[in-house]
């Protein structure tokens, strides 16, 4: 809370970015909320994420199985709900990255479909 | 009984009362580098000038085998007092009462003293240190909170509102805080937050501590719930004093004068603190200092979304607020938090009669995916509402750059300001010449044999016409164009007409800002 310090002093030197506005590029130095910036993904809906972390107390597919659009894929068990993860498309199933009875964090690839 | 007996009772009774949570819980609560509820009002209140009432109140909790339990007034310290001779009504729960717990009657008091408050039209100063819900008093115990929040909610821009977190504050007990105007944090001590780690552990897997879930640094710095961060309790203390000079009993007062002081201008020298060149940062606070009395600037939110600086100072003893771009850090952009961080600023110097002064030196929003999708719209969109809801006198000061939407943001004439001016370096434009070239000459820069140069003469040609602040002056959308070391003698001048400024606005129940 020192109210007097200055950052504008020869130390801050090696920390200021250029951060590009309108193909202008401005000195200046970043925060916590730009250096916890990520950048954007495209959602992918071949890949099967857990929304939330939980465990997998049971799967229905298996892999090289094809399935349509609205088929159940597995139960992942979150909040004390069991939440059944449907196909979103048709297509078969390439890979399963999760074993029975496991516990994963959140945005882990369950399932890859193709 | 005589009348000496029974005051020898009564005695008797207070000092049981007053020893809180007994010996041993005083002990553990200074082992931890706490001050007892008690010592933190008296430390804050001047000398003697704390009266306490309820401390006889006795909790209402019958299940579980509560009614043998005594839990001397019921955990909550309640009273008034006054700090430097401004009253104020403050309450705070004490944590070697079971844990500051709250039950129906710790939250009665509570209410009774923001009653309090309200009718006597001054402030309420609240200390948090508490574990939450009393569960053996069920939903009483929410009942409890739900009372206060629509206390708060009422006494919202009546009466000014002061929330200090010296303690554990988690669950439902963190929405008083966060309706109240101002929250004050203290390193390793502050805990805010909904569901504690065990929970998230439990039902989530993830492990956090309690310190990097909602201490004081994270609430100051990442969410924007705190306003005034200190490394100590006695720091803290000392920055609700000083606050509390810079604001008025209520919504019908201005804030009490202090005697005028010119500003340091050895220190702060207003003609060398900005760089020609508009890529170029410096520490807008420096410009605030310059012009402010005694160079004194009070900063609220310091490390939250410091691309924007907000605070208070005083100009001719008087107190404004003071919102500017700034440039040193994330060039001064607007973006979700800074919107945010500003509109509610703006609304509480609305509220308590507050004039805004405005420094504009930005680019414009920040660009990104991000922001976009976080609702840079909705929460940008707070800004140009708070302005141009706000009918205190409104001095605006364009230093450097104040491009496009951002322009229009920052308190422009056509938010209704009273006074815009602007140093010869402003550049007033629709955007940046960089930008703008590329758009207006696009198909002569393609066509020509060597676009990169074209590029540069174009650019350069429209920085010429349009950067500068004497395009926007020939429209009459700014007042003055002022050298920088008048920037004082005409913001004195703005506030000094403008003291019985009054705007009637269209008759309304309420509106509807973008929260």
């Amino acid at each position: 809370m020192e109210n007097d310090k200055n950052l504008m002093t020869e130390s801050n030197d090696e920390k200021f970015i250029t951060l590009v506005v309108n193909e202008a590029g401005y000195k200046t130095l970043s925060n916590k909320m730009n250096n916890n910036r990520k950048p954007y993904e495209p959602a992918d809906p071949s890949k099967i994420k857990s929304f939330m972390p939980g465990n997998v107390p049971e799967i229905f597919v298996e892999e090289g199985d094809q399935v349509k659009e609205g088929d159940r894929l597995l139960i992942l068990e979150a909040m004390k709900m069991k939440n059944i993860l449907l196909a979103p498309l048709d297509g078969s199933v390439k890979s399963i990255n999760v074993k029975l009875g496991e516990k994963v964090p959140k945005n882990f690839i369950l399932i890859e479909l193709e | 009984m005589s009348i000496k007996q029974k005051t020898l009772d009564l005695k008797k009774r207070m000092q049981g009362a007053l020893l809180g949570g007994g010996v041993k819980a005083i002990e553990k609560q200074q082992s931890m580098g706490k001050m007892t509820a008690r010592e933190r009002i008296i430390a804050l209140l001047d000398p003697n000038s704390f009266h306490e009432y309820d401390l006889f109140v006795e909790h209402a909790a019958r299940d579980f085998d509560m009614d043998k339990k005594h839990l001397p007034g019921d955990g909550v310290i309640t009273g008034t007092g006054t700090i430097s001779g401004f009253p104020v009504c403050i309450y705070a729960q004490d944590f070697t009462v079971a844990g500051g717990s709250l039950g129906i009657m710790h939250a009665r008091k509570i209410a009774k003293i923001m009653d309090h408050a309200m009718n006597l039209k001054i402030p309420i100063i609240g200390i948090n240190d508490s574990g939450g819900a009393r569960i053996q008093e069920g939903v009483n115990s929410l009942a409890g909170y739900g009372e206060i929040f629509y206390r708060n909610t009422l006494a919202s821009g009546v009466i000014p509102q002061i929330s200090v977190i010296l303690g554990p504050c988690a669950g439902g007990a963190v929405y008083s805080p966060a309706l109240t105007d101002f929250v004050f944090v203290v390193d390793k001590i502050s805990k805010m937050f909904i569901t504690g780690p065990e929970v998230i552990k439990s039902v989530l897997g993830e492990e956090i501590s309690m310190e990097e879930l909602g201490g004081a640094r994270v609430h100051s710095e990442i969410t924007g719930n705190a306003h005034f961060f200190a490394e100590s309790e006695q720091e803290c203390l000392q920055q609700i004093k000083k606050l509390v000079s810079y604001i008025p009993w209520n919504n019908t007062k201005k804030a009490d004068p202090f005697p005028k002081k010119a500003p340091k201008i050895r220190q702060y020298k207003i003609d060398d603190i900005i760089p020609t060149d508009p890529r170029e940062p410096y520490d807008v606070r420096d410009v605030i200092k310059s012009i402010s009395d005694d160079s004194e600037f009070f900063e609220v939110q310091e490390l939250f979304a410091a691309n924007m600086v907000i605070g208070f100072g005083r100009i001719n003893g008087d107190t404004v607020g003071f919102v500017a771009n700034q440039p040193l850090v994330l060039a001064g952009v607007l973006d979700v938090d800074s919107s945010d961080k500003a509109a509610r600023f703006i609304r509480f110097c609305d509220s308590f009669n507050v004039p805004l002064v405005t420094l504009v030196d930005l680019p414009g929003y920040l660009p990104g995916i991000d922001q976009e999708h976080a609702g840079v719209i909705r929460h940008g969109a707070k800004i140009l509402y708070s302005y141009s809801e706000a009918t205190v006198p409104k001095v605006t000061i364009i230093l450097r750059k104040a491009y496009g939407g951002g322009y229009i943001a920052m308190c422009s004439r056509h938010l209704r300001a009273d006074f815009v001016f602007a140093w010869p370096t402003a550049e007033i434009a629709v955007m940046g010449p960089e930008g703008a070239a590329n758009i207006i000459f696009r198909n002569e820069i393609k066509n020509a044999e060597n676009p990169e140069q074209v590029r540069q003469e174009k650019v350069e040609e429209y920085k010429k016409k349009f950067a500068n602040p004497y395009v926007a002056a020939a429209h009459g959308y700014i007042d003055a164009v002022i050298e920088p070391g008048e920037t004082r003698r005409f913001v004195v001048h703005a506030l000094e007409v403008s003291s019985q400024k009054s705007e009637l606005r269209p008759s309304k129940k309420h509106g509807i800002p973008p929260f």
